[in-house]
């Protein structure tokens, strides 16, 4: 059952989930800190990257795989460290292979290591050939909703605009471009990257966002397990804002107690 | 015969396959991807598909990642 009654669901490449909650498995502890925070995050879809594999040391040591097993968990491998075209389609089809065909990928072309900010040149370039290679690409990119309608357009099956730079936990610092992006998109728009608190993944589904991906939000909280759970209500509690519908904002007072009936 | 594996040169016995290499490696029934001078070697093609001195190998697998 979903987390909020009556809502409309959240379904990526034909496939429906109820949580709205995406989160990456990098930056923690160990694998049994992954495990219990992505446990507590309620999240269905979980990313991984793709890495040349340590030979010959620890061979007994436990994969990721293992605690986030894909026969739970939707994987979604990432081509995070890519910076052209070339290498980011080379680790996709590296990833189908390593996950026995899975189509769906999450598409990052970076530009440079100091902001990790996408290379959406390049980013559209490796979309045109995953896409006609049969993927289900869901795509990293900039606030601008003008690359963001071209992704689309492509055929990526979602676009997934930064609300900040990856990793800062700065929050949604462009709330007006990723407006503009929902009002248009014709693929679901999830926020990836920024979200450093639960209010900032709220805010993101207040604005609309089918879904939230993080990371660094929870894997870089003190508690991050407890981060984790905030993070599950989070999203739940902005979705269902969103469904409700928030009040105008207004300059004056407007009194919520009647003012008849006052004892004078 | 050498072969470049994951970026470092490896040596092993000439007429070995990829399945020989992954048995080699300690790697068999692991989640492992393998690409051979660029092209994937699907799983099932692992066993037929035979190495060559200066072939460029790729091993990898899943990791944390954002």
């Amino acid at each position: 059952m979903s987390a909020v009654p009556n809502d409309k669901p959240f379904v990526l490449a034909g496939r429906t989930y109820q949580s709205r909650l995406l989160v990456g498995t990098g930056k923690y502890k160990d694998l049994e800190e992954t495990r219990a925070a992505i446990e507590a995050s309620g999240a269905e879809i979980v990313t991984v990257a793709v890495r040349r594999t340590n030979l010959g040391q620890n061979p007994g040591e436990p994969n990721l795989l293992d605690v986030i097993p894909p026969s739970r968990y939707t994987i979604l491998p990432n081509t995070a460290g890519c910076f052209d075209a070339v290498e980011a389609v080379r680790t996709c089809r590296l990833a189908r292979e390593l996950l026995d065909g899975h189509k769906l990928v999450k598409l990052e072309v970076l530009a440079d290591q100091k902001t990790l900010f996408p290379n959406v040149i390049e980013t559209l370039k490796a979309a045109e050939t995953l896409v006609a290679d049969g993927f289900d690409v869901m795509v990293y990119t900039s606030d601008d909703p003008i690359i963001a309608r071209q992704l689309a357009e492509i055929g990526c099956i979602a676009v997934m605009p930064l609300a900040g730079l990856i990793g800062t936990g700065l929050g949604i610092c462009n709330p007006y471009n990723l407006r503009i992006i929902l009002e248009e998109s014709p693929v679901p728009v999830l926020v990836d990257a920024g979200v450093g608190t639960a209010s900032d993944a709220t805010i993101a589904m207040e604005l609309g966002c089918e879904a939230v991906l993080m990371n660094s939000a929870i894997a870089h909280a003190q508690k991050p397990v407890l981060m984790a759970e905030a993070m599950k209500y989070a999203i739940e509690a902005g979705r269902l804002a969103y469904l409700a519908g928030r009040m105008p904002k207004k300059l004056y007072a407007s009194a919520s107690s009647p003012l008849d009936g006052l004892i004078r | 015969m050498h072969i470049q594996l994951n970026g470092e040169s490896f040596e092993l016995p000439d007429g070995q396959t990829v399945a020989d290499l992954l048995v080699r490696l300690d790697l068999v029934g692991r989640r492992v991807a393998v690409e051979l001078n660029l092209d994937i070697v699907p799983r099932s093609q692992h066993a037929s598909t035979s190495l060559a001195e200066g072939d460029q190998v790729e091993v990898v697998h899943a990791i944390g990642g954002g």
